[in-house]
Parts: C-alpha cells; structure tokens; sequence
C-alpha cells in the first residue's frame, strides 16, 4: 500500500517539474545576456567545449526546441559546463549536498528544541514561561537572518571559537574521520545558529497551539475521564496527534530552509546551492543558474513528498487526494 | 454641581478595534510604526542633510556628540563640535578628533536646503541643524562621507513601503486566481493549481535572486523600483491563491450561493459579491502577516545588491556595508538599518498576531 501512495505522490510532482522548467527556463531566456558570452571571453575554453555548448543549446533554433534539447540534456545528466569550465553537475552535486547537511541539521535542533519548549508552553499555557516563549518567538522571527549572521560574525571573530566561512578547516584531508566529523560540525556551527533561531520560533509555537488545540478535544477528555495518569494522557493521546500537523509542515520548512539559507550561506560563505546561485547570477552564469534553480526546486519537491511519507506512516487516515 | 466633564470612559462601539487596544504590547508596536511612518513620512523635515549631501573629507567619522553640559558643569543650549581628521603616525591608520576649538549650537526649525514638504509644499525649515559651519552627524558618517541619520529615513522610504505596495500587487491577484480557481473547479481548476503549485516549489529567494538579476541595468531608479515591487508581488501570490482556492470551495456550496445563481448572477458577480467577501477576515490577517516577509525580502535582495541600487538608500543596501569586518567591529553604527529592519518586522509581527487574535474566533487557543 505504501508503496502505491509514494508511486501516486511522485506521479503527481511530474507535471509540477515540467511547470517549474518552463517557468525557469524562459524567465532566464528573457534576460538579454547570450548564453555563450561568458564562455567566449574565457580563453582557456576550448572551441569544442564552445561548439558542443551550442549544439547542446541548440542556440540556432527556435525557443521551444532549445527547450526540449535543454530538457533532453537534462535528464541525461549533462548540464553543461561553468563560465570556468568546470562540469555544472559535479559543482551542483557537491553544493546541494553541503546545502541538505546544513538543512538537515537546522531541521533537526528545530526539532530537538521546539516540540519539547512548544508542548512546555502549552503544559503552562498562560504561566510565565509561556508568555516568554512568545516574546522570545517574536523576536527569532523578526530578525532579519542576514543581519543575526552579522552580529555573530563579529563574536566569532571577537572570541575566536568559531571559524569563519567555509564547511572544513585547513588540513581537512590529513584529518582522522572522527576529527572530520568535529570539523565539519565546528563549521556548521554557527548557520545552524541563525537558522535554527528563526525556524524555531514558528515550530515551538506551532507545536504549542497543537497541543493546545488537542488537550481541549472530546478524546482527551475522555481519557482523563477514563482515569488515565495526566502523563500517559499527554503521552500517549494528546501527543502524537499535536505532532502530525508538524509533519505536513516539515515540507514548508524546508522550503522556507532553502530560501533562508542562501543568505545566511553567503554571509558565512558556506559553500552551499543558495551561495552558488547567487554567484552564478552574479557571473551571469545562465547554465549554472538553470541547473540550481531546478535542482533546488527538485530538493524542494523531494522534501514535501518525504513530508507527505512520514505523514502517512504516523497518521494512518491520510490519504492522496 | 455641574458635571463640567464627563467622566465616564469613552466606549468603542468596535469590539474588534477595543480588544485590539486591551493589548498593550500590539499598541505600542502599532506607535512605534504609527512614529516610524512619521519620520518616513516627514524625512525630509526630520533630515539633517539632503539626500546627495557627501562630505568626501569625513569618510567613516563617527557620530557626533552632542553636549547639554558645559566644561564648568552648566547646563547649557545643546551643542557639538566638529570632526578633525588626523593621520595618526603610530597606527598608520586615521583617526578622528573633535575640533574643540569652537562650539556650535544645535538650531531647531532653522532653515536650511530644500525639500517638499509632503511631497508637494517647498519647505526650507529642519527640525534640527546646527550653526553654519558646523556639523551635526547624529549616526555617523557612511564611506561616502554621507549622513547615516538621514540616510536611515529616506531609505525607510523604501524598505517601509515597497512592502505595502507589492502586497496591493498580490494580494487582488492571489484573491482573484484563487477565487476562479476554486469557483470553476474541476479541469480549470486543477490546471490553474498545478501552476500555482509550481511557483511554490522554487524556493522563493532563489526565484527573487534571478528575477531580480534579470532586470536590465540601465534603468531609472524609481523604474527600478517599481519593477522590484513586481518581482515580489509575484513570489507571493501563489500560496495565497491556494489557501483562497480552499476557502472559495467550501464556501461555494452554501445555499446563499445557490440562490444567487438560481436568481440569475453572472459568474464574475457572484465570485467577486458573494463568494470573495466571505474571506475577508483571513485576507486582513494574510495582509498582516505577510508584511515583515517583504519586508525582509526587499532587505535581502538588496544587501545582496540586487535590489535598490545606490545612490538611492534602502535599509537593506545600506546594511552592505556590515558586510566588511572593520565596519562592524570598529564603525557599529553602519548597524543602525539592521535594527530598525528588526524593530518594524518585531512591530509588523506583534500587531499581525494580536489580529489574528482578534478577528479568529479560536483565537482563544491559537499562539
């Protein structure tokens, strides 16, 4: 069964990706820069490279058939190559993957963090701990990421405990597994911070107005009158069913993850697919663009599909529909 | 006696508006905005120095100080003293001292460059300036030798309102498309879905960052503007129209809808009188929340220098210049725009959820 729901789920994001690629790809052809003039002024691009990026375009003809060329190429793997010559799916591979990592992290000390401070709020629901969670979620979200960043920028660099840009410290490569592992996570420090601040907030709140939501409904009084223990109440009734909103909206958070995270990347100089984007827009980069903004919006899709899976296996009355 | 005035309290008749005034916290948000809307508003009152004003001399001086005590400990009409630039041999680096050779007194509605008034009046009288020949840089001075103070109000100019206006883009779209959408149902309607579902799958600061970079370069600044107000109603749209597509689904199955059909209403009529309205509880608290993300967006865009570009300000371009290390450690003040981007989102936020309180009858639970 569950097998047919992930078929079904993925049959109906096909016609949502053909949208996104004819959106994204004629957006870009409207912008006035040629495709090739990057490639062109670099001299250490070969004439091949220049001939098969044309053919591969298919420049010479009409819009739609550089469309489907494009389309074609694109399944395939074949992206093309950088103003700089490199190959576009070996840079998007290595950026998109730092960019999970860092989501992933983020999602996961939202999670750690936010459902417990959510589900204490709504335990205290009106104490003073619960009206501080609102200032103090007012706030995370308010602040404008680029600008948290900043500010911890200058910390790291007043106290010296963190280190400033990049995913791994010098002499990476002649490190111990376990010493990559610190040196990966010493890095990602701090992004996570910024994010996890301001993804935070809704969570927490989110899981408070659940809970809240749950404990006043007909099951839960009736567990209690049942005689259960106030904890095996919240445990085991109210729980899990405040927590299945936050499921369906594990895929609007990535999303909203991605759009945060490329600045936040591009103030800490994280090497990930929100920075490359902006340096590939800034180089006018067109094939480097393309392929980020689908594989993003693929990551994006894949993340709500994943979200709707992990809904399906706790809440066993959802339904494609 | 003779009851010279009445003291019993003044009642909204509002229920809505009095439970939105009980909230302390939403109405001093609402003041702060209700004053930093005046600034913008006023700026060019407010402002020390015009908006082309660059003293090339003072790169990077700090604020200066403004003094209400004398050296004998006397209160004193304010005044300030001018910046001294000087190459400071040790350091190799240069530093800034005051001039204390001579004081200048702060003048208050003096006149000084002009400027319009509204928009429209010509006006010469600033609410505060200094004696000629003397400065009065009250946040400091940018790399440009520009006046960080006025600086920050015209840029409000721009990050507070860009906002506003793209929400009057999208929001009648979202509303219109949505309404259509779920109001024809069937064929259309999931054409019309599929499309706005594939908007919401770029991540939207990727879309903004491309659309903005596609802009052609040569263009006037108020072109520009417009056009970044565009791209911004356009990434928002498409969430909107979705939750209105719900809503019009439900709601067009209700017998007052049946009855305008049966009675003989267009289509358009009945979309835009009878359904439509229906929503306008969750459209206000939409518009509510959704101000700060544009908010930050326009910030983003343009500390990424694809928004406004100079020489016109934006809180988010002048926040560019945080991006080198020496500012923020050692000029603090170029920080100034960041936080009045915090404080207007915080205000937009506290406000937007006390409405949500109010107008949502579960509002007794939600957060």
């Amino acid at each position: 069964m569950l097998a047919v729901f992930i078929l079904k789920r993925i049959m109906q994001s096909l016609p949502i990706i053909i949208i996104v690629s004819i959106i994204s790809f004629f957006l870009i052809r409207l912008s006035p820069v040629d495709p090739l003039a990057e490639l062109k002024l670099n001299p250490s691009i070969s004439k091949e490279t220049l001939e098969h990026e044309k053919a591969r375009l298919g420049l010479d003809k009409p819009v739609y058939v550089q469309y489907l060329y494009w389309a074609k190429n694109f399944i395939k793997g074949d992206m093309g190559t950088t103003v700089t010559g490199e190959k576009v799916s070996d840079k998007i591979k290595e950026r998109a993957a730092n960019t999970v990592l860092l989501s992933l992290s983020v999602l996961f000390w939202t999670w750690i963090i936010g459902i417990p401070i959510g589900v204490m709020a709504a335990l205290n629901y009106r104490s003073v701990f619960d009206r501080l969670l609102t200032v103090f979620s007012s706030v995370g979200m308010a602040i404008p990421s680029f600008f948290f960043a900043i500010l911890l920028l200058i910390f790291a660099q007043k106290t010296g405990w963190f280190p400033i840009g990049g995913l791994t410290g010098s002499g990476f490569y002649s490190m111990s597994l376990f010493e990559k592992i610190l040196d990966v996570m010493h890095h990602l420090f701090l992004p996570t911070l910024v994010l996890t601040t301001i993804s935070l907030a809704g969570l927490s709140r989110q899981m408070r107005a659940n809970l809240l939501d749950v404990l006043d409904s007909d099951y839960v009084k009736f567990a209690r009158a049942k005689g259960l223990s106030e904890n095996r109440v919240i445990i085991k009734h109210a729980l899990r069913n405040a927590v299945n909103p936050l499921v369906t909206m594990l895929g609007f958070e990535f999303a909203g993850l991605l759009s945060g995270a490329a600045l936040t990347e591009y103030v800490f100089q994280y090497p990930g697919l929100g920075r490359l984007i902006l340096e590939a827009v800034l180089k006018s980069d067109i094939n480097l663009v393309m392929a980020s903004l689908m594989i993003g919006s693929f990551m994006l899709i894949l993340g709500n599909i994943l979200a709707d899976i992990l809904l399906k296996l706790t809440d066993p009355r959802v339904r494609v529909g | 006696m003779v009851k010279l005035f009445n003291t019993r309290r003044y009642k909204l008749k509002n229920p809505e508006l009095r439970r939105f005034l009980k909230d302390k916290i939403s109405v001093a948000a609402l003041l702060i905005l209700v004053l930093m809307y005046l600034g913008i508003l006023f700026a060019g009152f407010f402002a020390v120095y015009d908006k082309d004003y660059s003293n090339r001399k003072l790169s990077y001086a700090p604020p200066s100080n403004v003094y209400f005590i004398d050296k004998e400990g006397k209160f004193t009409k304010p005044y300030t003293y001018n910046w001294k630039r000087e190459f400071n041999k040790d350091t190799l680096s240069i530093e800034y001292r005051q001039d204390r050779s001579h004081k200048y007194y702060l003048k208050f509605f003096k006149k000084g460059f002009e400027y319009k008034f509204l928009g429209f009046i010509k006006c010469k009288r600033h609410f505060i300036s200094v004696e000629d020949g003397g400065e009065l840089y009250l946040l400091g001075l940018d790399i440009n030798g520009r006046d960080n103070f006025s600086r920050l109000l015209y840029g409000g100019q721009i990050s507070l309102t860009i906002g506003f206006l793209a929400l009057f883009i999208s929001f009648p779209i979202g509303l219109l498309y949505g309404g259509i959408s779920g109001y024809l149902g069937g064929k259309i309607d999931n054409i019309m879905m599929r499309f706005a579902e594939a908007i919401m799958s770029v991540p939207s600061f990727y879309l903004l960052i491309i659309l903005a970079a596609i802009l052609p370069s040569g263009m006037t600044s108020s072109q520009r503007f417009a056009l970044i107000t565009i791209i911004l109603a356009f990434i928002g749209w498409a969430g909107f129209a979705r939750v209105v597509r719900g809503m019009v689904l439900s709601i067009k199955t209700q017998d007052y809808v049946k009855a305008a059909l049966v009675s003989g209403c267009s289509r358009t009529r009945i979309i835009l009188k009878h359904i439509l309205p229906q929503t306008s509880s969750y459209v206000i608290i939409a518009v509510a929340l959704s101000v700060p993300s544009y908010i930050l967006a326009e910030s983003g865009l343009s500390f990424l220098g694809l928004g406004i570009q100079q020489p016109d300000a934006s809180w988010g371009n002048m926040l560019k210049e945080a991006q080198e290390f020496a500012n923020i450690i050692y000029r603090p003040w170029l920080l100034t725009p960041g936080f009045l981007i915090f404080v207007a989102v915080l205000s937009y936020n506290l406000i937007g959820d006390t409405i949500r309180d109010v107008l949502d009858p579960k509002s007794k639970i939600k957060a």
